[in-house]
This record gives structure tokens, C-alpha cells and sequence, in this order.
């Protein structure tokens, strides 16, 4: 069915916390005659790539994003106009359409802001005039400082604040360890304490500390210069004052320095973007902590090898030693509650489902996307390896939807297929750990003969990494989950699915 | 100095106080030739005989009103409640007339109550409750929560001698299990003057009664989290030792207010608006409170101790400071 009239193409909300998207490619050039559904073009955001088809049948117009530019959701890129319309007559042209885009702006940012406005006005939710009157001031304060502090660290106690304010010290440079990043009153008082001592000289005349201290670390933020009565020689060895350490920057924010000869220079993609900034913020947030283990995979070999002819004859799916330990994972999980867990403010949420992701790498070798197994608790090992084949397969040709990468419980990295041994990946927020596996290689092993004499074998072994975070999971319990599932993989059964 | 219990020490001390002054008699249920319900007055009358260790009737109104008669007649009476949950017979003659008296008439009425309270044995709501917080709100009257033997012995003979109405609240489940040194001699310990049980620099628990143990048995495992907790124990909640409270509120900027009596009206609520009110500017987190639920004290030992706070209770609640 043709288009009747002209029907706008705009970049569509992939996912709540997606507020904005790139233009990778144009599938179809003005001009051009398109089917409705028919892909029009390629995006690219922090969370997947796809391509958006076309809300209608006909022609297209006009392009109004060109490839490479970034723009919010909602914004209007193309008009498709009914068959036979030529192309962009310019009287409903170009410059109406960039304003024409807010009437829509439907955004992760407007939604936080409605649901910052909404808990803002609960307490004074009947007072008739404030519904209306509120939604532009009020919520715009809350984003900006937690998006600069972090959560807890905001909220300044009254000692904290009168501490502060008697000694002249900005909070917001001070490191916070009370919930959340707050600054406690040990923490400022720690700071005076030790900014004092980094502007006095390191020389010994010991009498005038008490005079000093108070008065120094006043001036140490406000003028980072040199120390205004510090002595040069004296303190070769002393360590730089623990002052202003600036907010690690956004990516998206450092300076564009100069090229030099030999350097290159290349856009960041979206998911670029979204990776650096959730590994920054993983490392961050979580206190990440690494045990290995060693697996001897001998029965797991045997019966993949026995399993494979017959999956893929029947199924075409490959039983990978991945999908042999996802499914082992998934069994241990369900012991271990806490590692298939999150910290969500200061409660522990455990869940009865299990959603598992599996990081594969993108055919360009540019990026990486973690599509999501739900409820891998209710699959056997068949099940496991038709649901990663399949999301693995759709992630390399970016036919992901959004969904598809959210919600995971727990996250499964192999680098092992470049032979790697170990490695330290980073948890997926707000996860509680990533298992890394890694090459399976055959190595000499000690193991017992039939009569209970140690000999030399050769078996495949294959190293599991957990990386959980310490926050939550204790080294102990780290560690008997590995066991457990090092010990699942070890006494594998031909009946076991 | 002998070791005696709570219980021996408080007997120790009436009993010094009636040989020493005549005008002190004893007067309750079942004191005299029963030696009391909780035998604190056990030989009395056999050393001071049926006029000056008296058998009531089951009256508490009776109780307290004679004892308000005789104190304005220059008697020195000290009434027992078989339990301090039956005071609440008696709120007229206390809270009319006893507290007021003064006020209205200008004529002490130096008389003690002695109130054996608080839970911890399966008592159930008549006879496990600490009713000190509904006491703390009338004018003209004063409350003593003695948590040791020492005070036990030293705050009564203060109550005595106080020419006020004063609650003199015992905890029974200190009565035989806490025992200590007390000093054989008469003295005194003044109301309104908070003991440190223990010194700390990171977080103060304000408590009084049988919760000073729970609390220094919490403040004992914080010590394996290297948090140092300072124990104010009041003593006496009318009138209570602010600036020792503020000062350790000032020190540690953290402050738990701790108490058996249910939560809703409960003096921690004043102590901790108090805090709020004068050391604000001190303070790095909310001031908590642990006090019972807004129930009646359950008979079921599971419910009961789910009820009265339990030393892990103070243990999370002071993590939970800690953490802040």
C-alpha cells in the first residue's frame, strides 16, 4: 500500500536508557522507491547497531541526516513521499525539519526528568498549582550533580559542612568513603588534616604546626600555585598534596589535542562510546576481583564429540565447549544466588531466573555487544546451543533488538579462542561477576592410574576465570563456585543435558 | 567493697537508709512477711518490724496515695510496685497529686516508687513493660533507670533523699545477673549525671537500664570492624545529662539512641531531638533509633526477644552508622 501523503522517518528509541544515535548508512539515496518495512538505513548506538526500515511505502524524499552525524531521538532523518513525488521541492524543506524534531522528544532524558519531577513533587503532589508550574526548574538540578559526584557522594552532613566552610575546603574534592561515595567527617577531617601537612615545609621546626595547620590547607585549593612559605629544597621526596583530582573526564569531552606527524585520527562509533563508558564505570563501581581455575574437560571432549555429528545433522547448531559451560554455569548459579545477584542501593537482589550474556565480538573486530540468554535456567544443553548460535549469529549481522541485550544476570567471555590462558574482564554492570573461559589446551596432568599411582597424562584443560565483585562476593564463595562448576565439567555423563 | 547483684544492692541500700533515718518505711504488696515479690525486702520486717515495712492491700492507688499523705505529714516512704506495669492504677495520686503538689501547695512530696520493670523472661504485657517515657512527661516528677549495682545502691538513696516524687525504675532482668562491686558505706549518686560505660571516638550509643548491656556486647563486635563505640549510660532520664550526651554527640557526630520502651513517644525520641536540635552542626549522620515495636510485650520467648532489641539489632544499627 502506497503512502498517501509524506511520512517522516525519525531515529527510533532503541532501548529506555538510549537517548541518541548515529547514521551509519544509507540504504536507499533520495529519489529512491522503497517498500514499507524495507530497511531505509543503518544505525549505530551504545547498545546495537540495526537498521531502521522504512515507515512507509514510496519514495524517498528527502535525507535530512547525513551518515556519521549523531542526533537525539526522535529527530526527523528522512521523509518518505508518496510514489511518484519528486524529490525534496524544498518548500517544506530542510530548515523546518531540524525544529520540527522537539515536539518529540520522547528521550531517556525526558523520561529521568519526569520521573526526577514525579518523586520531586510527591511530598507536595496535592497542591494544585505545583503539578503544572514545576517540570522545567526543579528536576534539572538533580542530574547535573549526581551526574557529577555520583549518587551518595552529593549529600554533605551538617559537620561535614560546617568543617568545610571553617576551613575553607571545597567537598567535592575531597574522596568520599561513607554510603555511596559521601564525605564523611573523617574524610574532611583527614583532608585538612593531611592538606595541612603537604603545604608545611618538611623541614623540622616542629614548634609552629599547630599555628600553621589550619590556616594552609585554606589556600591549597584556591590557589594551586606554588606553596606560598614552603622552602624549596626541603622536600624533594614529599608526595604532591592529594588536591583537586578532576572527575574522570567523559570520554566524549577531552580536548581534541593536535595531530602529530604520524598520527591518525578516527571518529569514536556509538558503541565505542557506550563500551568506553561502561567499563570505566564498572571499574568504578564494583571492587572486581579474579580467581582461576583449572577444568579437566576429558569427558566434555568425548561427548561433544560424540553430540556433534548428530546437532548438527538434526538442528545445525555446533555444541561448543561454551555452550557445555554455560550450561554448567547456569546449574551452579542456581546454588549460588548471590553471583546470579546485583547490588541495587544497599539491598542484595537475587532472582529465580537466570540471563546469561555472552560477549561476541563484531565481524569488524570494532566492537563488541553482549546479547542476552533469557531464563537459560529452563534450557538443556540442545536449547543452549540453539539460543547462542542464534543470538550470536544475529548480533554479527546487527539484527539485535535492544531487548536482546538487556537484562542479563550474569555475563560469559571467551577470549580463549586466541589461545589466551587467562585474563581479567570487566563485570557488566549492574551485574555481580563475568566468567572468563579461556584455550583449551592439552597439558600434562597428574592424575591416578587404576591401581591409585600418580602418572603423567596428557588431558584438555581449560582455565575458568571468575571476576566478581568484592563488594558482594567473598573471595570463599567465589571459590566454591568454581569448585562446583569445575567439578560439574569434570564428572560430566552422556545422560546429562 | 562487696560484690553484690543489682538486686542485694538495692535491698543494701533501703535497708541503710532505714536504719539510718526513721522517717524511711516501706510500704507494698506482699513486702513485709513475703520479703517481696522479688525478695528485695526479705527480712525487713523482722528487723524493722510490720510499722515500718508495711503490707497494702492490692492497691496501688492506696499505695501511692498513702505514701503522698505521709511524705506531706515529714515521712520518708518508699512504695514498691509489685510491678512497674501496675503504676499505671496509680496515675491519679502520682500525676494529680503527687507531681503537682509542690506547684500548688508549696509542700514537698519526697516519696520513691520503686518499679520493677522491663522484659526478657517471658513476662508477657502485664509484667515485662518500661513505662519510664509516660512518667518522663509529667512535670514534677523524676525518673531513675539504675543499670548497675553501684548506681542501684547510690541512686535510691539520692531518690530518698530527693524532696520529689521519684519513679525509681529497677530492671528485674539485671536483678541477679548483674553483679559488681559496691561500695559498703552510705552515699549518693546525683541525678542528672551520666556514667560513661564506655569510651569510644566513633560512634555514641545513648541507653540506660538493661540496654547498657546489649549495648557493650554490640559494641564489642564492632571492635573486630575497628569501629569505636562510646556507651552513655543515663542513669536518669528526669532529668537526664544533656551535655554529656551532646558533648559525645559533638566527639563522635554519630548517635544511636537506645531503648527497651516502645519506639512512638519513647524518650529516645526526645534525646534525639535534643541532638538535632543542639549539636546539628556535629552531626555526619541521622541520629537512629532501636527501641521496641508499638506493641504490647509479647508472652511467646521468640516474639519477646524479636521485640526487645536484641544485641545483633544494635550491632546492625551501628554498621549501619558506621557505613554511613
Amino acid at each position: 500500500m502506497a503512502t498517501p501523503t509524506a511520512v517522516d522517518v525519525v531515529m527510533p528509541q532503541m532501548g529506555v536508557s538510549v537517548s541518541e544515535g548515529t547514521i551509519t548508512k544509507w540504504l536507499k539515496q533520495e529519489g529512491e522507491e522503497i517498500q514499507a518495512d524495507e530497511p531505509l538505513l543503518e544505525i549505530s548506538t551504545d547498545k546495537v547497531d540495526t537498521e531502521v526500515p522504512s515507515p512507509g511505502t514510496g519514495v524517498v524524499q528527502q535525507i535530512l541526516v547525513q551518515e556519521g552525524e549523531t542526533v537525539d531521538v526522535g529527530t526527523r532523518l528522512a521523509v518518505i513521499g508518496a510514489p511518484g513525488a519528486a524529490a525534496a521541492d524544498s518548500s517544506d524543506g530542510a530548515a523546518p525539519a531540524a525544529e520540527a524534531a522537539p515536539p518529540e522528544p520522547a528521550t531517556a532524558e525526558a523520561a529521568a526528568e519526569s520521573e526526577a519531577a514525579a518523586s520531586a513533587e510527591t511530598p507536595t503532589a496535592q497542591e494544585p498549582e505545583a503539578a503544572p508550574a514545576e517540570p522545567t526548574a526543579p528536576p534539572a538540578p538533580a542530574p547535573a550533580e549526581s551526574a557529577a559526584n555520583g549518587d551518595g557522594k552529593s549529600f554533605v552532613s551538617p559537620v561535614v559542612a560546617r568543617i568545610a566552610s571553617e576551613h575553607d575546603v571545597d567537598v567535592s574534592q575531597v574522596p568520599g568513603t561513607g554510603r555511596g561515595g559521601r564525605v564523611t567527617k573523617k574524610d574532611i577531617l583527614g583532608f585538612v588534616e593531611s592538606g595541612g601537612q603537604a603545604a608545611q615545609p618538611a623541614a623540622e621546626p616542629a614548634p609552629q604546626p599547630e599555628a600553621a595547620a589550619p590556616a594552609a590547607p585554606a589556600e591549597a585549593p584556591a590557589q594551586p600555585a606554588p606553596p606560598p612559605e614552603a622552602p624549596a629544597p626541603a622536600q624533594p621526596a614529599q608526595p604532591p598534596p592529594p588536591a583537586p583530582a578532576p572527575a574522570p573526564a567523559p570520554v566524549a569531552a577531552a580536548p581534541s589535542g593536535e595531530l602529530v606527524a604520524g598520527e591518525n585520527e578516527e571518529p569514536m562509533t556509538a558503541m565505542r562510546k557506550g563500551i568506553a563508558e561502561h567499563m570505566r564505570r564498572s571499574l568504578d563501581t564494583s571492587a572486581h576481583v579474579t580467581s582461576a581455575i583449572e577444568v579437566d574437560l576429558s569427558r566434555v571432549v568425548d561427548i561433544r564429540n560424540k553430540l556433534k555429528p548428530e546437532l548438527q545433522k538434526s538442528y545445525g547448531v555446533n555444541p561448543t565447549y561454551l555452550i557445555f559451560v554455560a550450561r554448567a554455569v547456569t546449574e551452579t548459579l542456581r546454588e549460588y544466588p548471590w553471583i546470579n545477584g546485583e547490588i541495587r542501593g544497599d539491598k542484595i537482589i537475587t532472582r529465580n531466573f537466570i540471563n546469561i550474556g555472552f560477549a561476541v565480538e563484531l565481524a569488524d573486530g570494532k566492537g563488541l555487544i553482549v546479547p542476552v540468554v533469557k531464563h537459560a535456567e529452563g534450557l538443556n544443553l540442545l536449547g543452549m546451543a540453539q539460543a547462542v548460535t542464534d543470538i550470536a549469529e544475529r548480533a554479527r549481522n546487527k539484527q539485535l533488538s535492544p531487548d536482546e541485550v538487556q537484562g542479563g544476570t550474569f555475563t560469559i567471555t571467551n577470549p580463549g579462542g586466541y589461545g589466551t590462558f587467562h585474563g581479567t574482564p570487566v563485570i557488566s554492570q549492574p551485574q555481580a561477576a563475568i566468567l572468563g573461559t579461556y584455550a583449551l589446551v592439552k597439558r600434562p596432568w597428574v592424575v591416578q592410574d587404576e591401581l591409585g599411582k600418580d602418572v603423567i597424562a596428557i588431558r584438555p584443560i581449560m582455565n575458568l576465570t571468575l571476576t566478581y565483585d568484592h563488594r558482594l562476593v567473598d573471595g570463599a564463595l567465589a571459590g566454591r563456585f568454581l569448585q562446583s562448576l569445575k567439578q560439574k565439567l569434570e564428572s560430566w555423563g552422556e545422560s546429562d543435558y | 567493697m562487696a560484690e553484690l547483684t543489682y538486686l542485694q544492692a538495692i535491698s543494701d541500700g533501703l535497708r541503710q537508709e532505714m536504719r539510718r533515718d526513721n522517717r524511711v518505711f516501706v510500704i507494698g504488696e506482699d513486702v513485709g512477711v513475703y520479703g517481696g515479690a522479688f525478695k528485695v525486702t526479705l527480712g525487713f520486717q523482722e528487723e524493722f518490724g510490720p510499722w515500718r515495712v508495711i503490707d497494702a492491700p492490692l492497691s496501688e492507688t492506696a499505695i501511692v496515695g498513702g505514701c503522698t499523705g505521709a511524705a506531706i505529714m515529714g515521712m520518708r516512704p518508699v512504695a514498691e510496685m509489685q510491678f512497674a506495669d501496675f503504676i499505671s492504677c496509680a496515675w491519679d495520686q502520682l500525676v494529680t497529686v503527687a507531681a503537682k503538689q509542690f506547684y500548688r501547695a508549696g509542700t514537698p512530696v519526697p516519696i520513691v516508687v520503686r518499679l520493677p520493670s522491663g522484659g526478657g523472661f517471658s513476662g508477657g504485657p502485664f509484667h515485662s513493660q518500661n513505662p519510664e517515657s509516660s512518667f518522663a512527661h509529667i512535670a514534677g516528677l523524676k525518673v531513675v533507670c539504675p543499670a548497675t549495682p553501684e548506681d542501684a545502691k547510690g541512686l535510691l538513696i539520692s531518690a530518698i533523699e530527693d524532696p520529689n516524687p521519684v519513679l525509681y525504675f529497677e530492671h528485674k532482668h539485671l536483678y541477679r545477673r548483674i553483679k559488681a562491686e559496691v561500695p559498703e558505706e552510705r552515699y549518693t549518686t546525683p541525678f542528672g549525671k551520666a556514667r560513661i560505660h564506655r569510651e569510644g571516638e566513633d560512634l555514641t550509643v545513648v541507653t540506660w537500664g538493661a540496654m547498657v548491656y546489649t549495648a557493650a556486647e554490640a559494641a564489642q563486635q564492632l571492635e573486630q570492624d575497628d569501629v569505636s563505640v562510646e556507651i552513655i549510660d543515663l542513669r536518669t532520664i528526669i532529668p537526664w545529662d544533656r551535655k554529656a550526651v551532646l558533648d559525645s554527640a559533638q566527639k563522635t557526630s554519630k548517635v544511636l539512641v537506645l531503648h527497651e520502651d516502645t519506639r512512638t513517644g519513647g524518650f529516645g525520641g526526645e534525646i534525639a531531638a535534643t541532638i538535632a536540635e543542639e549539636a546539628f552542626e556535629h552531626l555526619d549522620a541521622p541520629i537512629k533509633r532501636i527501641a521496641a515495636p508499638d506493641t504490647p510485650v509479647p508472652f511467646s520467648p521468640p516474639l519477646e526477644k524479636a521485640f526487645i532489641p536484641q544485641v545483633d539489632d544494635v550491632v546492625a544499627g551501628l554498621r549501619e552508622l558506621a557505613e554511613y
